[in-house]
Order: C-alpha cells, then structure tokens, then sequence
C-alpha cells in the first residue's frame, strides 16, 4: 500500500501543471521564467527557471501548507516513518535550529554531545539555552571523536534532572553511532525530548543493513539532510517529528527565521527525492553499500592508509558504523589528511568531502560510478608512492575537552575585545572557532582557550584547514570576553 | 534508400559516412556498440555514437603507438595494452619475436566479443600465444603492477565518458609504477584543433610531462578523428623517441607496414607551431 502513494510526487505534478497552463505572470520573482535575465536562463536551462515561481493558490505555501506542499510533506513523514515532516528550505542548519528552538528556551539545559556541528551551539546562541556537554570518547589512533556513550548520558542526565532535551548525532560526519534506542529510552525515562541530528543519516530510513534511524528509534525530532544522501538540492532538508510532537508549535517556530519565499526548485527537488527514496532507496543504498566496501578493500590494500569499517564498532563509544561512509586515515604516509585533500583536488582532480589532521573523507553516494572509485584508489595509490614521507611530529588529531565558562549566548553578546591568538590563553573566547569542513567547533563562545587548543589550532592553519568561525578571517587574533 | 552516420567533431561540425548496412547494435556495460558498412571506410565501429576505427584507416593507430616505441626501446620483453580489446595492437607487437609477454586490458568483454566477430582480420592479433587478455578496470589493473612492463600503450582514445580514468595523474603514476626503470607508456593524446579537444590535449600533456622525465608528441594524419589530425604521445622513463631512435636496426627487421616507416618516425616529432605552443604552455603551467 505505502508503494503506491509513494510513487506520487504532488509538488512535482502541481509544477508540471502550472508549466503547461503557461499562465502570464503579474508577480515576482522578476526573472519572469527567465526572460528577464538570459544569461541566467542559459546556464540553469529554461526549464530550471521556469520553475523558479511563486507561491500561489494551486502550488500551497511553505508558511502554511494546506494543499500540495502539505501532501508532499505527509508522504516524506510517511516515508522516514515520522509522525509529522517539515520541508526545509535553509538547508539542515534551519532544521537544527528549529528543532532546538521548539523545545528550548532562555536558560533551559540541553545535553548535547561536544563533537556537534556548529548550527546546534548557534541555536544556543539564539535562545540563550545551556548546553550539558557530553564529552565523548576519542579514537586514540584516528583522533575522531566517538559516539556518546549511554553511561555518560545517564550521568549527565542524573547530575542536570532539569535538563529538558538530549540530542545526538546520528551518524557523526565520520559515521560513528550511539546507542541510540538506549539514549532515547533514558530521556523519556527522565521527562527530557530526544532529538537526532541526521544531517549524515538520511540513507538509514531506506536500507535495512545501515544503523537504526531516530524515528525507529523513538526520537522526537531529528533534522535529516535530504540533500546529502538523499540526492536533493543543496539547501533543501526535512525536520521529522515523532508521535509526541506538537506539529503546530513547531511551524510557528519555523516560521520565525524561515523565508516567506520558499524556492519551488529546492522543495519540489524534495518531493522527487522522497519518491525516488521511497520506491528504489532499499537497492540504491545496497549499492553505495558495495560501492564503499569495495572502496574500503582497495584502499586498505594499497597499505599504509588505513579506511575504517564496522571492526570499529565496539558496542559502547561506536555502537555501529555507518558503512556507506569513506573515512580514510592517512597518517601513516606521513600527511594530514588535509594534505591529502589538497593534493587530490590540485594534482588529481578529485574533490573528497573533507581532510582534517589525520582523515580524509570521501562521500559515496547513489550519483557514484564504479570507474570514479577507481581513480580515487589509484590517485590515493599514486600519492603514497610520491608523497609518502616519515610521520614522525605530526599531531594526533585530539579531541580537546572544552571548559564551558559562560553560556553561549551570553558570552556571544558580552563585551570583547580582540587579542593575538598566542596571548588568549585563559581567556574565554567570545566567538567560533573551527575547521570547516567538518564544522565542529573546537572553540564555541563562553569556552575557556588553554594552551593545547592554541597549538591546535596554529597546527590545524599550518597544514592548510580553512578556518571559520572568527571575526578575524585570517584567524591571527580571537575575540575574548573583557 | 540512403543512411548516414554522423559523427560529431564539436556540436557544430561532424564527418557524416554514408552506411550500406548495420550488422550490430548492442548496449554493454559501460557504452553502446554499433557496427557498420559503409562504402569508402569499410567496416567501422563505434562507441556512444563516435567512430573508434574503421577498415581503412585502422592500421594507422595500430602501427603508429607500436612501431615509434619499438624502434626506440632496444629489449622489450613485456607489454601491455589497455584498452586494446579490438586486437590491433596486440597484432602488430605479435611481429616481434623477443616479445614474451602481451597482457590487454579491455574493461568491456562485449567490445572484445564484437571485435572477434565483426573485425576478425584486426582481432586475430588476439590469438596469439603470447597474448593474455584482462576484462577489468585499466586503473585497477595497474594498482597491484610495480616495475613489470617495458612498455605500455595506452590505446583508449576518449578522455571522456568511460574510459576518462585513463586519461588522468593516478593513471600516468601508476603507468610509471608499474613500468621498469626503462619502460616506455605510449598513449592517445587526442587532436589539438577544435576547442574542447584542445583543452584535453593541454591537460593531458601537463600530467604526464610532470609523471615523467621525458614526454614528447607526435603526430599522425587519421581520416576518421576530429580535423583529421591526431596526436600521440611518448613518455619514457629513460629513452628519447629521437636521440635513442635506431632507424638501421628497425629497418633491419624487414616489417611490413603501410604508416609507419623510419623517415616519418622523425618527421612525426616535428609539430606544427601552436601545437609546440600548446606543449610548451602546458609544461610551463605548473
């Protein structure tokens, strides 16, 4: 039964409608389907901005859906076997945020793992909450951050019973996953939400041998990044609601920073991927499955790069791993894995999704071809036989557990001022620092800065991370409370 | 009745042939493969819609990647091919005796099956004792190859599409790995004349003059390719196509040719000037 309803795609066909009504328009956006702007009609295509309409009656409205953008929504809820979907328009990050929000406010706590991206302390920047840090465990060899262990969550939960919300992630970007099922038992059993943030597990709702999704789960919400893996357009996602969510509270607080011109092409790229998921998600994902273990074979072949897999998982700090995920150690050749980034894109002409001190990570996904993996394998193969140098004095990349000094919202808006990097040891930085990708902070506001992070982060620079997050785009100085 | 084939050289200029006859249309794997009869070609075959050879001019690329190398090489021993399913290379190095070893890398059987059958002539090369034939990836072929191979002859000519991994840095590297430290890799490298084609061929140089210490272009005249004109290239780890060629000993084999002859060797190494500038922009473009 669920097949058939999934083979529609109402926003998709209310489009296609309004395309062949070929209706004048009398109303913005101003391109006109692209007449008025040639040169943008020529390198989108016709077709493409001439989908790039309006709201109106026969195509609903994001604000407040009641027709098409409504069903389309309830077959994606359908789909990831949610309560409730919101199509979301200001990529996952908004759907973070409004998850946040909705169950956050001034001065509540919520436990959240360190290792999140920066889109989660940015809401606790907006609403003023206190986040609880679960400080995960690190992988000793790899220096990547695991997943948040039940034990620690109980404790956080027993030392903050006024905590109103745990969050997780599932998976983290290098494919790590908590206990999820566990996680979400503990904070219900202690009257908190259990949100999920999924920006990395859109692919788990549709293949049966990847980890349990947070709907299955029990979650309340989780923001999932259709756009990752579920092949949308960038900056479309979808925020899920479990049974116990109240949907109309939720749009309101949507509707507070959403736009009230949602772009047709990113929620109808939505409702095709939906459908697509929904009717061939179990086999395509079988193959992005084969697509990366063969990968994983390859490149654990070649020698000295090392590209992990399920013998991680571990039943604690990596309750499962996220197969579909390529993360390659490279340190053992004796480069960062930005290093390793860098030169694929340079002298290969590989772009990989991330490099940080000791990874590299290269996204697999339905739109691969096997003759693709085979030039990352032999670019990979190459790059040892010409790079590969002693790794004696590189840094293990580690996670550094933080000192929360101040909320973050209230050091965000507390008084700074702007000091060389090398003398703001001790000091609470008043603003984000971190590598993007991946986007986890390694300083989020109200953090205390200590030696280790400035030697961190000098490194990071070094070996050629791009930097966000500080006033200073050079990130020679941080901003620090007064 | 009259059927034309069009074949493509940029979306505004093709080469149409005029067909007597299809005698296959299949999809493989990787591509579609048409066989057809035409009147002043022959028997030609195409991939996705482009001509990789026809009857009449064939022999040129088959003697053109093999004899330049050979005259040059003094002690080849083992070769391999990739992309070499039609057989016609593999025919040609089946000349000399002190060859031991041919390994052929072709990605898809369905172009070998096709070739068998409908260029029996050109695939017998692939008959001979010394030859072995590898229906896997160029790429992943090469991964597990370090220093066997006295030569290697590219013989892929698309840089786009499916065999574009051939045409890339890991693939010369891994060429250069698995040569010997005096190996030769031959290689398609396109025509130079229309826009797009002449962005690969700069590309193309730019990595494999910076894979290997010596890397020349040269040059023959192909009916069927775009403009007509084609380049090879020639990358050595050791050996000059020039300085090291020994014309009297080649000449001294008696092989019979219809390209290829020990004058035109030298002459092949002469380029027009904008291709010279186009080389020469791509070795100082690092």
């Amino acid at each position: 039964m669920g097949n058939n309803r999934q083979q529609s795609a109402p926003l998709y066909e209310a489009l296609e409608r309004i395309r062949r009504m070929r209706i004048v328009p009398f109303d913005v956006p101003g391109h006109k389907r692209g007449r008025g702007n040639p040169e943008l009609a020529a390198l989108l295509g016709e077709r493409c901005v001439s989908l790039d309409v309006n709201s109106m009656k026969p195509l609903d409205n994001l604000c407040q859906p009641s027709s098409v953008i409504l069903d389309a929504e309830n077959l994606a809820a359908e789909a990831f076997g949610a309560a409730g979907c919101f199509f979301m328009v200001g990529g996952t990050t908004s759907a973070v945020q409004s998850m946040i929000l909705s169950v956050c406010k001034e001065g509540d706590k919520i436990i959240v793992p360190r290792n999140v991206h920066k889109s989660v302390i940015n809401s606790l920047v907006l609403c003023g909450a206190i986040p609880v840090y679960v400080n995960p465990e690190t992988d000793k060899r790899l220096g990547i951050a695991l997943g948040m262990e039940p034990h620690a969550v109980e404790r956080a939960v027993k030392e903050n019973p006024d905590a109103v919300a745990v969050l997780v992630n599932n998976p983290t970007y290098y494919g790590i996953c908590s206990d999820l099922r566990e996680i979400v038992r503990i904070a219900h059993a202690n009257g908190m939400k259990a949100l999920a943030d999924e920006a990395h597990g859109t692919h788990f709702y549709f293949n049966d041998k990847l980890p349990v999704s947070a709907m299955e789960a029990g979650a309340d919400m989780s923001a999932v990044s259709m756009h990752k893996s579920g092949g949308s357009l960038t900056q479309s996602s979808l925020l899920l609601l479990g049974p116990d969510t109240d949907a109309d509270y939720v749009r309101q607080i949507i509707n507070l920073t959403q736009t009230t011109s949602a772009s047709y092409l990113l929620m109808s790229s939505l409702d095709i991927s939906r459908r697509n998921l929904a009717l061939h998600g179990e086999e395509s994902f079988d193959k992005v499955i084969r697509m990366a273990q063969y990968a994983r074979e390859e490149i654990n072949e070649l020698g000295d790069y090392y590209a992990y897999g399920k013998e991680l998982v571990n039943g604690t700090s990596v309750y499962d791993f996220d197969v579909t995920k390529l993360s390659v150690f490279t340190r053992d050749i004796g480069l960062a894995g930005i290093e390793v980034y860098d030169i694929l894109r340079d002298e290969y002409d590989i772009q990989i999704e991330f490099g940080d001190i000791g990874n590299i990570l290269a996204y697999i996904s339905i739109g691969d071809r096997l003759q693709d993996i085979e030039r990352l394998v032999g670019a990979l193969g190459d790059i040892k036989r010409l790079y590969k140098r002693d790794k004696t004095g590189m840094l293990a990349d580690e996670y550094i557990v933080p000192e929360v000094a101040v909320a973050p919202k209230a050091a965000f808006y507390s008084p700074k001022e702007t000091l060389p990097i090398r003398q703001t040891e001790g000091r609470i930085c008043g603003e984000f620092v971190m590598c993007y990708p991946p986007g986890i902070p390694i300083l989020a506001p109200g953090e205390r800065i200590t030696k280790d992070i400035i030697e961190y982060i000098e490194y990071a620079k070094k070996k050629g991370c791009s930097m966000q997050g500080t006033a200073d785009i050079a990130v020679e100085h941080l901003n620090v409370l007064r | 009745m009259e059927i034309w084939f069009s074949d493509f050289s940029t979306p505004n200029i093709r080469l149409d042939i005029r067909v007597t006859r299809q005698l296959f249309s299949g999809t493989s794997d990787y591509r579609q493969i048409d066989v057809f009869d035409s009147i002043d070609l022959g028997r030609f075959i195409s991939l996705d819609g482009n001509v990789v050879f026809s009857e009449k001019d064939e022999f040129i690329y088959d003697e053109m990647v093999v004899h330049v190398p050979m005259a040059v090489h003094p002690r080849v021993r083992r070769v391999l091919v990739i992309g070499g399913g039609d057989g016609g290379v593999a025919k040609e190095l089946c000349a000399y005796p002190e060859i031991e070893r041919i390994d052929v890398v072709e990605t898809d059987p369905m172009f070998v099956d096709v070739c068998r059958e409908f260029f029996p002539e050109t695939a017998e090369g692939l008959e001979d004792k010394r030859v072995k034939i590898y229906n896997e990836d160029g790429l992943r072929f090469l991964r597990s190859r370090t220093d066997e191979y006295d030569l290697i002859i590219n013989d892929s000519t698309d840089p786009f599409g499916p065999t574009e991994g051939l045409f890339t840095k890991e693939f010369y590297g891994n060429c250069y790995k698995a040569l010997r430290s005096d190996g030769i890799m031959v290689y398609q490298h396109g025509s130079p004349f229309y826009d797009e084609d002449e962005d690969a061929c700069r590309a193309m140089h730019k990595k494999v003059y910076r894979s290997f210490p010596i890397s020349r272009v040269y040059q023959a005249h192909i009916p069927t390719c775009p403009s007509g004109y084609w380049l090879f290239g020639f990358a050595s780890k050791k050996y000059h196509p020039l300085a090291d060629f020994k014309a009297a000993e080649w000449n001294a084999r008696n092989i019979k040719t219809w390209y290829y002859t020990t004058n035109l060797h030298t002459g092949a190494f002469m380029l027009p000037r904008y291709v010279e500038d186009i080389l020469k922009e791509a070795e100082e473009q690092i």
